[in-house]
């Protein structure tokens, strides 16, 4: 489509009953509560404005929106003024318009006339209103004090503040507090000194509190805030509405172009997962898909050791087809596999599985869910009946207790922290269950009621000791135990519970939380209102992972805080399609829809519908697959858009697996660090160059869809069919919607979804079937999918990963708001403004025992391995605690992390690693002779040399 | 820790997390589990480690495998 801007209704949507006025003599029903403004806009009267804009409140200073209402004095303000039935305005009279003319003199009169040459020139709302209110001279010249020598602030790495030009309209600071929550804006002085200020001695946005969301830049009704890339490339001239490749959120975005280039991404306003709202990483990060280090062009070679040869499409994919075949030969059907993509559409997932399945012969295939989420899978499947979180985003603004445990959302899930804030500012109690003060303990106008800051590898006990004061204190909802769970197993677990063994003064010892806190978070969770748990991959990413989502389940399900708005389980997923590649069968025990790959009824579904025979016996999870490739049993695998060396844990051991393998075929849009073990290698597409789905962290689907044009060539898609084409199947698939029509026909929580209907409905939220046809944004309303909710005992067992003399502290691992998880992506973008190295976090008191400080180089060793990088000392670890990220390859922190993994599921146990620190003058062996195999690794022959 | 060493290690580790949920049952879920997601390599490294007389598993997961060896040779496995 051309380009539109997005329509600005002026102030935000009220939710009242209807009300009937006029407005220019033309009848307006709108809702109770809303404004005169808004009213008119829906009436597509679009009185005159400067400081309203409808993702914040009405403001009322700008005096540019008066209007007159019959039998009222005077001219009120329209934004501020709010309907009443049989009201009569009007927007536009001699008289308001000579009133709109004089205010628009003084703003004209302070502001610099350079029009032609202004970035926002034709996208300026100043500009919009001097030719709506007429406005033709300034009489007041423009000789006195002004503002124009103002100098500018370009220290923010994608937008420019220009106060010059700045009209103090306050929308910046508005958006900032109400929109993202972190206040770091003001205005400074008053009258014509007053100033939009970033609020830091330096007054400059990057070293300021800004986290850089752009909501201000969204606001500002100038060119006050600008992006850079407005100024470079132009003003777009068509937008494209897609859906964000980085976290589980899945916020909508306008991809605004100018012919194929990206100009920016604006946060869609209509989109369900983000309202409009956006983070640093998808608003601003996505330079990362035009970079220098794109491969484009197919590459293979012998060896490891040898230099890339690119090669023709026709020779890559024909080329690893020969091998996988030449492979099975020799050494079996089962010895080869693929791991699909987080990041990939649903349909390139499904593709990938079906490959494997149909063209492999066997089940090896896993996803990167298994280092995340695959503890929720399983978890919640056995309590609830699906692998999947039970409520919308939107669902958090009814809540009354928000539970936050193993989650960080401000810096994983910025947006929806966001909104998440918003309903703390409205009242809301938090508790947060975590070894770190995360900035939701305490931040801006935020402050939880209780902290739980537990020793690194005491969930169970912790939620346990939860439990057993719901039970014992009669806290516990009988009345929908009875109805909605299994009640025999509920006493069964009742009783574990109630045993003092578990109580919270009994387990103090060990989970360190003082055991009077622990108390008075369960009881305001269980009798506080809708009580809404959150939690992330503090809670899986453990030895016990899967039996901490049963512990909360059982603890959602014990207080009755299931099936309704305001309460639920919600896993906050970490990559953009995590959910939707576990529902796509990218798990090596089940086909799509989380149906065992044992089922003869379902297995023959597939068989049918695909031509072939399957295998019933489960494949091999990836650390199964690097393990028989060490002992020589696992020879080929085909991976997509995921960089197991570096994510996964204990490096070494992921080094040793990939080097012992005969071809590994890594499809990518970089040469990334597995790509160093590769021997084939196929470029890949970016979100923008494709088309299809993503299904974020609530079980939405959304459309992605393809605003530029493939640097390789072709869409991740279509390079998996040539694949498979390659390999004699049989697939001609000619457009990604003829994918999911094949799942939804396979799939019945799917049944329902197809690209018309996405496009139609914006998304929608799985099941998606007769039973629900527009979706369903809440889950278990009337009954759980299994049935009866099912109670799970979890006793809490320690892990084997100990601390003790020689290894005397607990790393935990995360990531940071400007990075993504292993930087493939932001690495390569402006982002490392923020985030330029991975920092280990150390508690002062452990830094003054090393004789540390804040900045020095450390050595962090484990009984895995060891890696140097520098100091953070800081508070925000406890004792005996320290914390790094993961998203630096020189930094390789998984060199250091254990092959302890999750009981259930083989979820690695990255919060849990022993170590210990001392100072360091300089890299370890392993990452210097890591430096020289990847600058080896990368070479790429000249063309002369490779034909 | 080479592969056998871990697959014992993650038997006796699921064996552990299921037990509370009664000794009687124990046995059954370990074979439920394993046979629902341990591929056949995996299940065939486990019962050569029995059958060479290994003294390194829990009585709870020695159970469980040897229940889900019996169903695996009947071929009543719940996963199969």
């Amino acid at each position: 489509m051309g380009y539109e801007p997005q329509a600005d209704f002026g102030t935000p949507e009220a939710k009242g009953a209807p009300v009937t006025l006029t407005i220019d003599g033309q009848s307006v029903t709108v809702p109770a509560g809303s404004t005169v403004m808004r009213a008119a806009a829906e009436a597509n009267t679009f009185i005159p404005k400067l400081c309203a804009t409808d993702s914040v409140k009405q403001f009322g200073s700008c005096r540019l929106c008066l209007v007159e209402i019959d039998g009222r004095r005077g001219t009120p303000a329209s934004c501020t003024t709010p309907v009443e039935a049989d009201m009569v305005v009007h927007t536009q009279t001699p008289r308001l318009q000579k009133l709109r003319k004089g205010v628009m003199e003084l703003y004209i009169s302070d502001h610099p006339l350079d029009c032609l040459t202004c970035a926002a020139n034709g996208d300026c709302e100043l500009q919009d209103q001097a030719g709506a209110v007429g406005l033709r001279e300034v009489r007041y010249g423009y000789e006195g004090a002004n503002h124009l020598d103002v100098s500018k602030d370009v220290s923010n790495p994608y937008f420019d503040f220009d106060p010059a030009k700045c009209i103090v309209c306050s929308r910046c600071v508005r958006a900032c507090d109400e929109v993202q929550g972190t206040f770091a804006l003001t205005i400074e002085g008053s009258g014509f000194g007053s100033k939009v200020s970033a609020g830091t001695g330096l007054d400059d946005f990057l070293s300021s509190e800004c986290v850089s969301c752009g909501a201000c830049v969204q606001a500002c009704p100038t060119s006050t805030l600008q992006e850079k890339k407005v100024a470079e490339i132009g003003t777009p001239d068509r937008s494209v509405v897609t859906t964000c490749a980085y976290c589980g959120v899945g916020c909508t975005f306008r991809a605004e172009m100018r012919g194929e280039q990206l100009v920016r991404m604006v946060p869609w306003k209509d989109g369900k997962a983000n309202r409009g709202h956006s983070c640093v990483k998808g608003r601003f990060a996505w330079g990362y898909a035009q970079h220098q280090d794109r491969i484009t062009s197919p590459m293979i070679r012998e060896r490891i050791d040898q230099p890339w040869r690119e090669v023709s499409w026709e020779k890559a994919l024909s080329h690893a087809a020969s091998e996988i075949k030449r492979i099975q030969a020799k050494y079996g059907t089962r010895s080869t596999g693929g791991i699909t993509s987080s990041r990939c559409t649903n349909e390139e997932t499904f593709l990938v599985q079906k490959l494997v399945r149909a063209g492999f012969g066997n089940n090896n295939v896993d996803t990167c869910a298994r280092v995340c989420h695959s503890p929720t899978g399983y978890g919640l499947k056995t309590t609830f009946g699906t692998s999947a979180g039970t409520q919308d985003f939107d669902s958090v603004m009814d809540a009354d207790v928000i539970l936050i445990i193993g989650a960080n959302p401000t810096d994983a899930h910025p947006v929806f922290a966001s909104r998440m804030k918003r309903r703390l500012r409205e009242g809301a109690k938090l508790i947060i269950v975590d070894p770190r003060g995360i900035d939701l303990v305490r931040s801006p106008h935020i402050e939880a009621a209780h902290h739980l800051p537990l020793r690194p590898g005491t969930n169970v006990a912790v939620l346990t000791a939860m439990a057993h004061v719901i039970v014992t204190e009669g806290l516990a909802d009988e009345a929908f135990i009875r109805e909605r769970c299994d009640w025999d197993e509920y006493q069964d677990w009742a009783a574990f519970v109630s045993d003092p063994k578990r109580s919270p003064e009994a387990v103090e010892p060990l989970t360190k939380v003082p055991a009077e806190v622990l108390r008075e978070a369960a009881r305001l969770y269980a009798t506080g209102g809708n009580g809404a748990i959150y939690y992330g991959l503090g809670v899986t990413e453990h030895s016990q992972g899967s039996s901490t989502v049963m512990a909360i389940a059982n603890l959602a399900m014990a207080t009755g805080n299931i099936g309704r708005p305001g309460v639920g389980v919600n896993p906050l997923r970490g990559q953009n399609n995590v959910q939707g590649a576990c529902d796509m069968g990218s798990f090596p025990h089940e086909l799509p829809g989380y149906r065992h790959i044992s089922d003869t009824e379902t297995r023959a579904l597939f068989e049918g519908d695909w031509g072939v025979s399957l295998d019933s016996e489960p494949g091999m999870r990836i650390p199964n697959m690097l393990d028989a490739a060490v002992d020589g049993a696992f020879k080929a695998i085909y991976i997509q858009g995921e960089d197991i060396l570096q994510s996964d844990p204990n490096t070494h051991h992921v080094a040793a697996g990939l080097a012992a393998m005969e071809c590994v075929i890594v499809h990518d849009l970089f040469l990334n660090e597995t790509a160093n073990y590769a021997h084939i290698f196929l470029p890949g597409s970016t979100f923008l160059e494709k088309n299809g789905t993503f299904t974020n962290a609530e079980r939405r689907i959304q459309l992605v869809r393809k605003v530029m044009t493939p640097m390789n060539g072709m869409e991740d898609w279509e390079v998996t069919q040539r694949l498979a084409q390659a390999l004699g199947l049989d697939w001609n698939y000619t457009h990604p919607s003829q994918i999911m029509d094949e799942i939804a026909r396979l799939t019945p929580s799917f049944a329902g979804v197809t690209f018309d209907r996405l496009d139609a409905e914006g998304s929608l939220q799985w099941p998606v079937n007769d039973k629900a046809p527009m979706g369903s944004p809440v889950m278990h309303i009337d009954g759980f999918v299994r049935g009866k909710g099912k109670f799970v005992v979890t006793d809490y067992v320690p892990t084997d990963e100990k601390t003790g003399p020689r290894y005397p502290l607990l790393l935990t691992t995360g990531r940071i708001l400007s990075q993504y998880n292993v930087g493939a992506q932001t690495r390569r973008t402006e982002n490392t403004a923020w985030h330029p190295e991975d920092r280990l976090e150390i508690h002062p008191v452990d830094a003054e025992d090393r004789g540390l400080r804040d900045g020095d180089w450390v050595r962090l060793a484990s009984r895995s391995g060891e890696t140097t990088l520098r100091a953070l000392v800081t508070d925000r670890v406890a004792p005996g605690v320290v914390y790094t990220t993961f998203h630096h390859p020189a930094t390789q922190a998984n060199v250091v992390t254990s092959e302890y993994s999750d009981w259930a599921t083989n979820c690695p146990e990255y919060k849990v690693t022993a170590v210990q620190v001392s100072a360091s003058n300089g890299p370890t062996d392993w990452q210097e002779d890591y430096e020289a195999l990847s600058e080896r690794s990368r070479r790429i022959a000249h063309q002369e040399a490779a034909e | 820790m080479n592969s056998e060493e871990k697959l014992v290690y993650m038997a006796n580790q699921i064996a552990r997390n299921i037990a509370p949920s009664g000794a009687g049952e124990a046995a059954e879920a370990v074979a439920d589990h394993i046979a629902h997601f341990w591929d056949p390599r995996m299940k065939q490294m486990i019962f050569a480690h029995i059958n060479a007389g290994s003294t390194d598993l829990s009585p709870s997961a020695l159970a469980g495998l040897k229940l889900l060896r019996t169903q695996d040779a009947s071929g009543q496995s719940s996963a199969g």
